[in-house]
């Protein structure tokens, strides 16, 4: 049976100043009728770029293929195709859903408008019937109340429901094949498992064919028949999943089902004091409305939070988003206000004055998520290292000082060299590292991190997970470890406190949580986390 | 682990003594890129700098003058005539052709190249005042017998300063004014947004002709007038960039790291907060220059007798029959605000981020 979509030696040149880019090496593979094929690699392998191929959607002419490329859809050369030709194609005989559902759904249109955007281009259909069509859609893909929720606009939808407008826009034509790229890297666990399900129940309803691109191996374990496997633009490896994951022979693919966040936190001291406590805490921002700007509610962004966290212990605090977790974490930084009692050895943080604060806060740091905004872009690393360093006045001179600089930068991995090379010269990966340095340099006895791993790769993120084991081991600290992610808080925490809409749904050890969970909804979230599973009782479809 | 970079070629780090990063290396090489802006830059460098030597190029006085072995330098000093030998205690007048005999007799004097002052009056024209262009004033003379050339060199030093100074004076209050504003919010923002309201509805040219009426205006109380009055044209932009810069990561983190307030808005939100406000900056320098230009059109700007080119082309507009007067000051104006927008487009190419050469 020849394939649907059949795609030989394709290669993606970028120009840019200075040269060329070459962004996919030639690559080949075959989609056929009603088959998932996952594209996986890592950030900068080439996948979305091919994904954008097919559809010939990349910034032509910067963007060019090679004289041999072909890509072959059902009889139709795709590949320098006449725009009228791509037009007919896109959106109506292969869709694409893409990663982030914020910016691809038109802000000022309702969602009505624009899923029967695509109708209206593709078929004939009178406004009564496109209406009907749009909530025929709508409910196929399970977003509840979809007559009501005609008149939304995106902002009004969480990240799920956005996903699933998306979904439906794309499904609206009964495409031949479904593009999905990295479709849910940007939502919460539970709802990720929710929209892979309807994925796989449409697929099956309406036997299409679904190119799958994700980092996420667990994804592709779950939904993917094929398998190829792509890094620095060519395909190392490809196959059946089971076969590949069983017996992998590349030795990319290998590092890659690796790269798992291995290892455990090494046990606390039995005598270790307790550091960081917090009674009652509560963040909550006022709502004003009416002409007088009365408060007339609040949003309970932490709602009544309390812990108490030892020398050298890890507390885990998982949620999904919205559930306040950051804000517990800047709260217990003093950075934003909050009511509660916070106490740090012994001493209470929550009545000073930020003037009262500031020598206190060489004790606690702070670690961000978004390793490209959290470092400022004009400051060279030995200055954004050295910022903490002249604040609280340690080392005499700057001598002193660059060579505490050094020591920390060998510390995390970093060559001492670099220190006169800015933030945008380094790798996502190293620019964690850097932040870590600023924070480690000043010797704190206790660091926030808001899920600091997030946003790297998977091999990557089990590296900077060791790291911090490491420094935990090396100097006592103590880690208030941030993250949605359940593996990595796994390799790293002793305690885990399961927060949900700003209140605590479960507390306690690691190990009793993980393996024996009391609570329905970290019941749903383990399933979800790791075995991308829906579990119907407790989650609500989003 | 090694950083992935490989080993740059690490060209030095600093031009004159200044730290250069990376990112500031590629923003002047797209202002090079601009060749019109570039070599708009220069010329209007080259004739800036020339004006400020304005008394050594156009004078009623020699620069040097050597009499009985001696150097004298009527540039810079006031001699009387008695030193060369005169008979009167004042102030020579070296365009006595007596005086001039005088000096000869014992030495030799250098004139400079326009042997007249902004305020000259030639007494000696071949037609009335206004005359037109000659071999002795080389682009005539204005109404009252004053050499154009000179006025005009004169005056553009005047403008050009006063622009200078407005532009930077006012750019400093008004970045300022938006940092605290966009930096704190809340209370403070909304007063002071209160305040550039009503401030910015007060009428310069109104408050300019009262002040006339009382007092002479000089070119200090112009600039401060104009001053007090302008400031808020960066403020906006400013503060729209603080608002944004603050909630930043890298700003969290530093607050984080105990850095107080104010350091932390001049280290790491302000220099990303200059990006806009550096591509307005030749914009507002036109518009300081024009601002005195047309006080200066309308009789209210410098005093009567100053040399500048609103007076110039007032001059101009009262003398249609002396086309000259007219046509140079609106070829120089045209050319002093043309390079400033040209040098203004080739900054706001060097700092656009998508700008590929």
């Amino acid at each position: 049976m020849t394939a649907l979509l059949s795609v030989r030696d394709l290669h993606v040149t970028f120009a840019v100043p200075g040269g060329a880019v070459e962004a996919v090496r030639g690559i080949s593979f075959d989609l056929s009728r009603g088959e998932t094929l996952a594209l996986v690699g890592e950030s900068g392998s080439g996948k979305s770029v091919t994904a954008l191929s097919i559809l010939q959607l990349l910034p032509y002419p910067a963007a060019s293929h090679a004289p041999t490329t072909r890509i072959a859809f059902d009889g139709i050369e795709l590949a320098g195709a006449r725009e009228s030709t791509m037009r007919d194609i896109r959106g109506n005989r292969i869709a694409m859903v893409f990663q982030e559902p914020m910016t691809s759904l038109n802000p000022l249109h309702t969602i009505e408008k624009q899923v029967a955007e695509t109708l209206y281009l593709h078929k004939r259909m009178t406004p009564g019937a496109v209406r009907a069509r749009v909530i025929e859609l709508l409910r196929l893909v399970g977003l509840s109340e979809a007559e009501r929720r005609l008149d939304a606009y995106p902002h009004q939808l969480s990240g799920g429901q956005r996903q699933r407008v998306m979904i439906a826009m794309a499904l609206a034509n009964e495409p031949d094949i479904l593009i999905a790229d990295e479709p849910t890297t940007a939502l919460d666990v539970t709802i990720q498992a929710q929209i892979l399900k309807l994925l796989r129940d449409l697929q099956q309803r309406f036997g299409m064919a679904l190119l799958l691109i994700t980092h996420d191996l667990g994804i592709v374990r779950k939904m993917a028949d094929q398998v190829l496997v792509m890094t620095k633009g060519e395909v190392v490896e490809s196959g059946i999943v089971a076969e590949v994951f069983a017996q992998p022979r590349h030795d990319y693919t290998r590092h890659l089902l690796a790269a798992e966040p291995q290892g455990r936190p090494q046990p606390v001291a039995p005598d270790a004091t307790a550091l960081v406590a917090a009674q009652d805490l509560k963040v909550w921002f006022p709502i004003r409305s009416g002409v007088l700007r009365r408060v007339s509610g609040h949003v309970k962004a932490v709602d009544g939070i309390g812990f108490e966290l030892r020398r050298g212990e890890t507390l885990g605090v998982v949620g999904e988003s919205g559930s306040g977790k950051t804000t517990l974490g800047l709260a217990l930084l003093r950075l934003i206000a909050g009511e509660g009692l916070i106490r740090f050895d012994g001493q209470r943080l929550d009545g000073l004055s930020e003037r009262q604060m500031r020598p206190l806060r060489r004790e606690m740091q702070i670690m961000f998520q978004d390793p490209f905004s959290s470092l400022s872009p004009r400051l060279s690393v030995a200055q954004i290292v050295e910022e903490g360093l002249k604040v609280h006045h340690i080392g005499r001179n700057s001598a002193e000082r660059r060579a505490l600089i050094e020591q920390v930068l060998l510390e995390v991995g970093l060559d001492p060299d670099s220190t006169e090379r800015y933030p945008h010269e380094f790798s996502g990966g190293q620019r964690q590292r850097i932040a870590i340095a600023r924070a480690m340099v000043l010797k704190p006895r206790f660091v926030v991190l808001d899920e600091p791993t997030s946003a790297l790769d998977m091999s990557v993120q089990a590296q900077v997970v060791a790291l911090l084991r490491e420094l935990q081991r090396r100097h006592g600290l103590s880690y208030l470890f941030i993250s949605h992610d359940l593996r990595v808080v796994r390799a790293l925490a002793h305690q885990v406190l399961v927060m949900k809409d700003g209140k605590i749904v479960e507390a306690g050890a690691a190990q009793q949580i993980f393996e024996r969970p009391a609570h329905a909804y970290t019941r749903a979230l383990m399933a979800a986390a790791f075995d991308l599973e829906v579990v119907e009782s407790a989650a609500t479809a989003q | 682990m090694s950083t992935s970079a490989p080993a740059l070629e690490r060209r030095s780090d600093r031009i004159l003594g200044l730290r250069v990063t990376p990112l500031t290396r590629r923003r002047m090489a797209n202002f090079r890129a601009n060749r019109r802006g570039f070599w708009s830059l220069w010329v209007f460098l080259a004739l800036f700098v020339i004006s400020l030597f304005a008394e050594f190029i156009a004078n009623d006085r020699p620069i040097v003058v050597s009499y009985a072995g001696h150097l004298y330098f009527p540039v810079l000093a006031n001699y009387p005539e008695t030193t060369f030998g005169g008979e009167f205690p004042t102030e020579a007048d070296y365009r006595d052709p007596h005086v001039q005999r005088l000096i000869e007799a014992h030495g030799w004097m250098v004139w400079p190249p326009i042997p007249f002052h902004y305020d000259t009056i030639n007494y000696a024209l071949p037609s009335p005042a206004p005359s037109p262009p000659d071999a002795v004033d080389w682009l005539g003379t204005d109404d009252q017998g004053r050499d154009v050339l000179a006025r005009l060199i004169y005056g553009f030093r005047i403008s050009t300063l006063f622009g200078l100074t407005l532009t930077v004076l006012s750019s400093v209050i008004g970045i300022a004014a938006g940092a605290i504003q966009g930096y704190y919010g809340g209370l403070i923002d909304l007063g002071f947004q209160r305040f550039i309201e009503l401030w910015s509805n007060i009428p310069v040219l109104f408050l300019l002709i009262i002040l006339s009426s009382f007092v002479q205006p000089n070119f200090w109380w112009l600039l401060g007038i104009m001053l007090a009055l302008t400031w808020m044209q960066l403020v906006d932009l400013v503060r729209a960039e603080f608002l944004r810069a603050r909630n930043f990561d890298y700003v969290r983190a530093a607050r984080a790291l105990g850095v107080s307030n104010p350091v932390v808005m001049v280290r790491h939100v302000l220099p990303n907060a200059m990006v806009s406000t550096l591509t307005f900056v030749p914009f507002i320098l036109s518009g300081s220059i024009t601002t005195l230009t047309s006080l200066d059109f309308l009789g209210f700007g410098l005093p009567p007798g100053s040399p500048s080119l609103g007076e110039l082309l007032l001059q101009g507009k009262n003398n249609i029959t002396a086309p000259w007067l007219g046509l140079t000051g609106f070829f120089v104006l045209a050319l002093m605000l043309s390079l400033l927008i040209f040098i203004g487009e080739a900054v706001r190419d060097a700092f656009d981020p998508r700008k590929v050469r």
